[in-house]
């Protein structure tokens, strides 16, 4: 089985493996361009926070992510899980939030402190969902690539219309880059954040009735701070008043952040169906594997996985 | 029926389209509440000033009346400049005038309000303004133009229901023809119910059936209410009395104590 595979976002790397996995001889095409989605990503498994607003499928199809992601790169997964916080006067959105969500513990100020030192006197009350966990998007990319070439899968960055035809399944997961008219980009800008002063072991989210904003600790003494959700496929660079807010946010989480330095900026277009829901569909010459939304690294084993399945346990193929 | 700029409107609210679960969510929503007019931000969802978004075309497709609004616009000038855009983008001249003066309550300016309705009117627009519950500003708002009022109940997306009935119920006596439609602050069904028995003409409601559990639900919920306050007030209401009146007459019965 000759298997071609667009794109090398999270998607395409997952699916990949899941077809090395199986036997299959895979090759991915992708003229490299830093515009995936995936490369701007929080990086959190966090399934039952995302149910917020999320669908309940995504806890289904979800929930063994970081099994997926610890068995397929050993040590990449931290599972600490993630710490919900609220400033004083929206306290009560998070009774709103536990209200639409499970599996967590609720805190008070000492509880919060053990888990999270530096949030010492600052929050009196937050959600600790335990069994969630995180990883860092970039450097799994480029682990799970880097994998991905030892165990003899070809990664080329240009590929001849002739060529196209050797081989006997095409899957599509070329995100937005797709043709598929059935989806819609949704905007998502991010910060990264470097400074010393603070320390976090865990993705930490800050509840604001009008904006909810994540912060995840990274290497080297950096902060991802994300993301915006705004209904376009603009890419332009992130605007002041996205800046303005994601700034704010972290610095009511610690001041200290305010003297951090503002290492990067980001925009990713996250591809999106109107379900806000991925789907595996067959179609004609390719099997599209699209619409992870802002669940790239939650959801892409599980649509990876049947993927792979389509592929080895026959589709019919249909015009 | 509800008339707005001259256009026949069968049902009584109006929803606003943002911080849904998903497309697919809101357009369940707008089904079940049977609304006509949907509102979109434009200065929100449109970085960069692009048009043509996907989120645009299944908007359209919708086949309801679109009022863009301003929100997120702190001046006149932006207001104007974000109006202008609007109606090129979606072929209206209805245009929500938001003209934000504090950024953590979402309170309205309402002098540059009045000055950007001013703006507009003389420039063809149809304004829906977005205003206080006070009289002046109502007033001022008549005089620059325009012919629809959307005073606030409670800060946007508090949920908090009416607060200040006294100057909702002097609004409507003070204006008995003009149309006003209150935006902002309802929380639940009820809210929207006691608003349309003071006489206000219509509800816009947004974050009440976005953020709830089931928005399709209550989007269907918040329908039936603002039917039954608007059938309430026109079918002439009891008002409370201090001593208990009996409905059925006891003279002539054997015993009554």
């Amino acid at each position: 089985m000759d298997v071609l595979v667009r794109g090398s976002g999270v998607a395409g790397l997952s699916v990949a493996h899941e077809l090395r996995l199986r036997g299959a001889r895979v090759t991915v095409f992708d003229p490299w361009s830093d515009k995936r989605a995936s490369w701007y990503a929080g990086g959190m498994l966090a399934p039952y926070c995302e149910r917020e607003s999320a669908d309940q499928r995504v806890i289904d199809l979800g929930l063994r992510a970081a099994d997926w992601w610890e068995t397929t790169l050993p040590c990449s997964v931290l599972r600490n899980g993630t710490l919900v916080l609220a400033a004083t006067r929206d306290i009560k959105e998070l009774g709103r939030f536990g209200a639409r969500t499970s599996h967590f513990d609720v805190l008070d100020e000492p509880a919060i402190a053990a888990l999270e030192p530096d949030l010492a006197g600052r929050f009196g009350k937050g959600l600790y969902f335990r069994d969630e966990a995180h990883l860092d998007p970039r450097r799994v990319l480029i682990d799970l690539a880097t994998k991905l070439a030892g165990d003899g899968v070809t990664f080329v960055m240009d590929l001849p219309q002739e060529a196209i035809g050797g081989f006997d399944e095409i899957i599509d997961c070329t995100g937005y880059s797709s043709a598929d008219g059935l989806l819609r980009g949704v905007r998502g800008e991010m910060l990264v954040l470097r400074t010393a002063d603070v320390s976090l072991s865990r993705p930490v989210r800050l509840i604001h009735p009008r904006f909810p904003v994540y912060v995840v600790p990274r290497q080297d003494h950096t902060f991802m701070v994300g993301a915006t959700m705004i209904e376009s496929d603009a890419t332009g660079p992130i605007t002041a008043r996205s800046m303005m807010e994601l700034l704010n946010t972290v610095y009511t989480l610690h001041p200290a952040f305010g003297e951090a330095e503002i290492v990067e900026t980001g925009v990713g277009i996250r591809p999106a169906y109107a379900d806000n829901l991925p789907r595996v569909t067959s179609r004609g010459d390719a099997i599209m594997v699209n619409g992870l939304y802002r669940h790239g690294f939650l959801l892409a084993p599980a649509m990876a996985v049947q993927a792979a399945k389509l592929v080895f346990e026959g589709r019919n193929k249909t015009p | 029926m509800l008339q707005l700029y001259g256009k026949q409107i069968t049902s009584r609210l109006l929803l606003g389209t943002a911080q849904y679960p998903s497309p697919a969510v809101l357009k369940e929503a707008i089904a079940t509440s049977g609304t006509e007019i949907i509102t979109v931000s434009l200065r929100r969802e449109m970085t960069g000033g692009r048009t043509g978004d996907k989120f645009w075309s299944m908007i359209q497709s919708l086949s309801r009346h679109v009022l863009p609004n301003t929100a997120g616009c702190h001046t006149v000038k932006e207001a104007v400049l974000t109006a202008q855009m609007a109606r090129d983008v979606f072929a209206t001249d209805w245009i929500k005038l938001e003209v934000i003066g504090n950024h953590d309550t979402l309170q309205p300016d309402v002098f540059a309000l009045v000055e950007a309705a001013r703006i507009l009117t003389a420039d063809g627009f149809k304004v829906f303004p977005y205003m206080t519950d006070d009289l002046t500003v109502a007033d001022r708002l008549l005089g620059a133009g325009c012919e629809v009022l959307m005073p606030w109940c409670a800060p946007i997306g508090s949920a908090m229901g009416p607060l200040n009935i006294h100057a909702l119920r002097s609004l409507r006596g003070h204006f008995p023809d003009v149309t006003m439609i209150v935006d902002a602050g309802l929380g639940r069904p009820s809210h929207a119910a006691a608003v349309m028995e003071l006489g206000f003409d219509a509800i816009l409601l947004n974050t009440a059936v976005a953020k709830a559990r089931d928005p399709a639900a209550m989007a269907g919920a918040f329908a039936k209410a603002t039917e039954a306050g608007y059938a309430a007030y026109h079918a002439g209401m009891l008002e409370p009395r201090d001593v208990a009146v009996p409905s059925t007459p006891v003279i002539g019965k054997a015993v009554f104590t």
